[in-house]
């Protein structure tokens, strides 16, 4: 019941916000800021109880009612570490995302702030549903939110971004939601039971090539989101139009749907056809790094750059997730978690960027290390952080992917080891150009704010903490190496 | 008949009789207001009698007519779109040079004639539900005579129409000719298990022309356009629900008691058909910058989604199509409404400048127009997701999976132009254009409330379809 509250008090904090925004835009960024604290709060609160909780390893809380019984619908939400995690992410993020728009919207605030709070809850909503109807709905509603963000607040090229970003994501859900309705009359054919729940569709016996189709519909979905290489092509227009707060959901957030997807679906509905496919996915992942990280190397737009990095990141889940080791399958959790923190700090950062120059071009920055040293101190520290340096988070995770995937595929592992020293590359290039060198800026800009100083603290913070006390999150998700056969030690 | 035909036929007589009542009311030359609100009152009593004879259906009229669950969902479906419209002529009509009284006599006849359809289960009935309903189109389509679209409109359709008609008597002797009945029962039964004989495809190809040129599916929608853009908005919005969910309703029960999914080559024939007109009907929209031209490409494309809930025949299809029949047609009417509030004497609200940034300037109204058009889009929160999930449902049961592929693809193309007017409407751009006074604020401020309480009714539907699902379900049952 407390999952749904958490929700609720979203969405009826997204609905104030429109309201009061009329007349006292103040009070609407207040209301949007306490809701999502409290939601942040609350889920604290239950991260403690979840670590007393006697078997962490099983569904600590289960609540579900009937919603369209005619048809086998029910509102089923559950939680376990690992969806806990990613509600703790998201809340933190949340948390975030409002306090950088607080300057940056300057018109239209109530809905923004409605926007952002819903998404929020479609976000929330993706990680708890166990009802796969549940599930495609609250994908479907974090979309929506997402699209106005980015088309009433964002940049010049906003439309088209907006377009792309809506249409490639529809075209993946809509062929999920067609796999979600083959499985449901599977099962139902095989039990009598016509039912979308996630733990009754656990038991479905599919084979052979209906397995594969099946898989295939909802794989397609998650490639797009995560994004699998082919498919990545709406995310750096998405990526560098979208407002900072709008980037920091969609680096942060909306990327790790896509992996939480994988994980929760598709490797335990479909163990076999998932295995078959594994050398090709990992082949996708390895192409995923390198490709994304050569983009990177030669973008100019500060916001695009960031983004390729993100196609480079989510290469190594992919690696991970299709490694089938358990090792491996820590590294993704912490990948998630990390590189939200450090891509989300480095759009963020871009954002304030902006904010000042009002622009995005790397080529007209440089320098700009005298007048702003401490964003640049932040800067390098996720920068490195992005780069994959030891003592910060992403190291952790990248290294625990590499030592997994080794055992299971040691060529491609090898090459994906390549992405390292890529991303060292990149990311010194783009502090260099950004804020060493001439100084190519004429006016005079401010350094950080007391705001700013607050998100970046918290930001740099927590990467610091994943890197040197990983061990409470992987405590969290030791029950990952029991959702598919394969995965060994 | 006996009196217990008569009772069940009580609905029919009472929309009957409500049209002499406005030709008697006109001779008194009472008001505009007094019609309006007599029309009213007279529908309302239909849904009342509809409530009333509930429990004696199923009663069969023979050999003309059966009142079933079914034909009272549609009926009561078909009424509630003619209430709604009722409300909305009154804005529209008062603020135009025609007199609009007899417009009321030409509307309530329409809606009887497609009710009959719903009722029959015979060609002659069939064919006088549908000349009842085309000819008195002909004369609502041209209502305002001194519009050139308007009588563009009028003519286009009165000769499609006609060789329609045409078409439809043709097939239907051909299958007289070839089974001895006209009774849709006696047709099945002279045909037989194996019966296909030529002549009878050859029938059941014309009667599909026609059906098809009714219901707008590719390739007989070329009318669609024009006629959409060139009447007046209420009329448009009777041939977008009412026209076509009476006609769908004869498709329905003909293709029930044949068992036409026995006859491959009319499922194939369907097929085709359905997927022509989702492509064709959401490519013509992608570009299209008149809202009305729109609203009608993109209501061929739906009815392309429709017929793939219907292809496989079975009793999940004929739920998914009457659920998506009530979500399209309460979106619809909330388009239409919301094009009929800001239209203004000169012009119709027909062109997307007028949309440009209207949520800034009026946001109920924009934000009534987005639900409906995320409705129209089958986005989750309201109905016409839960539609387009019913209809791939009863898809994927029957393993149709060609249609259900272009369905997928296609409305991800659909998409493309709705967000477009969705964007429009939230664009920083604000349309200069100022809104005319309303001369009725009674009127105008219950069509409002009308509207707001549609929108809310497809989000809650979107949410809570359990209580319309049920119902349908128990009506269904009475056959």
């Amino acid at each position: 019941m407390i999952l749904i509250w958490m929700i609720c008090i979203l969405l009826t904090g997204g609905i104030l916000c429109w309201l009061t925004a009329q007349r006292l835009p103040l009070l609407a960024k207040w209301i949007a800021l306490l809701t999502v604290i409290a939601d942040m709060l609350i889920a604290c609160w239950l991260f403690r109880v979840y670590q007393a909780f006697p078997d962490n390893t099983s569904w600590f809380i289960n609540y579900q009612v009937s919603w369209i019984p005619a048809v086998g619908i029910g509102f089923h939400v559950a939680l376990d570490g690992f969806s806990h995690l990613l509600l703790l992410l998201t809340f933190f993020l949340g948390i975030l995302a409002v306090l950088c728009s607080w300057n940056e919207i300057r018109e239209k605030t109530g809905f923004y702030f409605f926007c952002l709070l819903w998404s929020l809850a479609g976000i929330s909503g993706v990680f708890i549903a166990m009802d796969l109807f549940l599930f495609y709905f609250c994908w479907e509603i974090m979309l929506i939110p997402m699209f106005f963000l980015i088309v009433i607040w964002g940049d010049a090229r906003r439309r088209y971004a907006a377009y792309k970003f809506f249409i490639f994501t529809q075209v993946g859900s809509l062929l999920m939601l067609l796999a979600i309705l083959a499985l449901y009359f599977i099962h139902g054919q095989q039990t009598g039971n016509y039912t979308f729940d996630y733990f009754s569709l656990l038991h479905t016996v599919t084979e052979g090539a209906t397995a594969k189709w099946i898989m295939f519909g909802f794989l397609f979905a998650f490639a797009i989101k995560l994004p699998v290489v082919p498919f990545h092509n709406w995310l750096p227009d998405a990526h560098s139009e979208a407002p900072t707060a709008g980037s920091l959901l969609l680096a942060g957030l909306l990327l790790k749907t896509g992996a939480y997807g994988i994980i929760r679906f598709v490797l335990p509905f479909f163990p076999e056809a998932s295995v078959s496919i594994a050398p090709w996915m990992i082949f996708l992942g390895v192409t995923g790094i390198i490709y994304g990280a050569l983009l990177a190397f030669s973008q100019t737009d500060l916001k695009r750059l960031i983004a390729y990095t993100s196609v480079s990141h989510m290469g190594f889940v992919l690696v991970g997730i299709f490694s089938f080791s358990n090792i491996a399958m820590q590294g993704v959790v912490m990948q998630i978690l990390t590189h939200g923190i450090s891509t989300g700090a480095l759009f963020v950062m871009a954002g304030m960027l902006k904010e000042r120059l009002h622009t995005r071009d790397i080529t007209k920055m440089g320098g700009l290390w005298t007048s702003m040293p401490a964003l640049g101190g932040v800067a390098i520290l996720f920068t490195m952080a992005s780069a994959g340096l030891p003592a910060l988070g992403n190291f952790i995770a990248e290294f625990f992917i590499l030592l997994g995937a080794f055992a299971a595929n040691p060529v491609f592992s090898v090459i994906a080891t390549l992405g390292l020293i890529l991303s060292a590359l990149y990311s010194l290039r783009m502090l260099q150009k950004v804020f060493m060198g001439q100084r190519t800026v004429t006016e005079p800009v401010k350094d950080i704010s007391a705001r700013e100083f607050i998100i970046m603290a918290a930001l740099s913070i927590s990467i610091l903490v994943l890197g040197l006390f990983p061990q409470p999150v992987i405590d969290t998700v030791r029950h990952l190496s029991t959702i598919h056969p394969s995965i060994h030690e | 008949m006996s009196e217990l035909q008569l009772l069940a036929l009580l609905p029919f007589i009472v929309l009957a009789m409500a049209s002499v009542i406005v030709i008697l009311l006109i001779a008194f030359r009472l008001s505009h207001t007094v019609i309006q609100v007599v029309g009213f009152l007279m529908m309302c009593m239909v849904v009342f009698a509809t409530w009333y004879v509930k429990d004696t259906l199923p009663k069969e009229i023979a050999p003309l007519f059966i009142v079933d669950g079914q034909a009272a969902l549609f009926t009561g479906l078909i009424i509630f779109c003619v209430l709604v419209i009722g409300l909305f002529s009154y804005i529209y009509f008062e603020e135009r040079e025609e007199n609009p009284k007899e417009y009321y006599i030409l509307l309530f006849l329409a809606t009887l004639g497609a009710a009959i359809l719903t009722i029959s289960q015979h060609f002659i009935s069939l064919f006088i539900g549908l000349e009842l309903l085309s000819v008195s189109l002909y004369a609502l389509i041209a209502y305002l005579r001194n519009r050139n679209n308007a009588v563009e409109a009028g003519m286009k359709y009165l000769i499609l129409a006609a060789i329609s008609s045409a078409f439809l008597l043709f097939g239907m002797a051909l299958i007289y000719m070839e089974t001895g009945s006209m009774k849709f029962a006696g047709i099945a039964a002279a045909l037989g298990p194996a019966g296909s004989s030529p002549l009878f495809l050859m029938g059941l190809g014309m009667i599909i022309v026609a059906i098809g040129f009714k219901l707008a599916l590719v390739p007989f929608h070329l009318w669609a356009a024009d006629v959409y853009q060139g009447s007046p908005s209420p009329v448009t919005a009777f041939i977008a629900t009412i026209s076509k969910i009476g006609t769908f309703a004869v498709l329905l029960r003909f293709s029930q008691i044949i068992h036409l999914q026995n006859y491959p080559l009319a499922i194939t024939i369907f097929s085709v058909i359905s997927i022509a007109s989702m492509i064709a009907g959401n490519i013509l929209a992608l570009q299209q910058q008149n809202l009305k031209r729109l609203l009608a490409y993109s209501s061929i494309a739906h009815f392309g989604y429709l017929l793939v809930a219907f292809l496989p025949g079975n009793e999940a299809g004929t739920e998914a199509a009457i659920f998506y029949l009530v979500a399209y047609a309460i979106t619809l009417l909330t388009a239409f409404g919301v094009i009929i509030l800001l239209s203004s004497r000169q012009r119709e609200a027909e062109s997307l400048d007028i949309y440009e940034g209207l949520i800034w300037k009026q946001p109920i109204v924009a934000t009534i127009l987005a639900i409906a058009l995320f409705s129209l889009a089958g986005i989750p929160l309201t109905a016409g997701f839960l539609a387009k999930f019913f209809i791939l449902s009863a898809g994927v049961q029957q393993s149709v999976w060609l249609p259900l592929i272009v369905l997928v693809l296609t409305s991800v193309i659909g998409l493309y132009y709705y967000l477009r007017i969705i964007i429009t409407l939230f664009s920083s751009k604000v349309s200069t254009e100022t809104m005319p006074k309303t001369i009725h604020p009674f009127f105008h401020i219950s069509t409002y409330i009308t509207l707001v309480i549609m929108a809310g009714l497809l989000c809650w539907l979107g949410v809570f379809p359990g209580i319309i699902l049920s119902s349908i379900r128990a009506f269904l049952l009475l056959h």
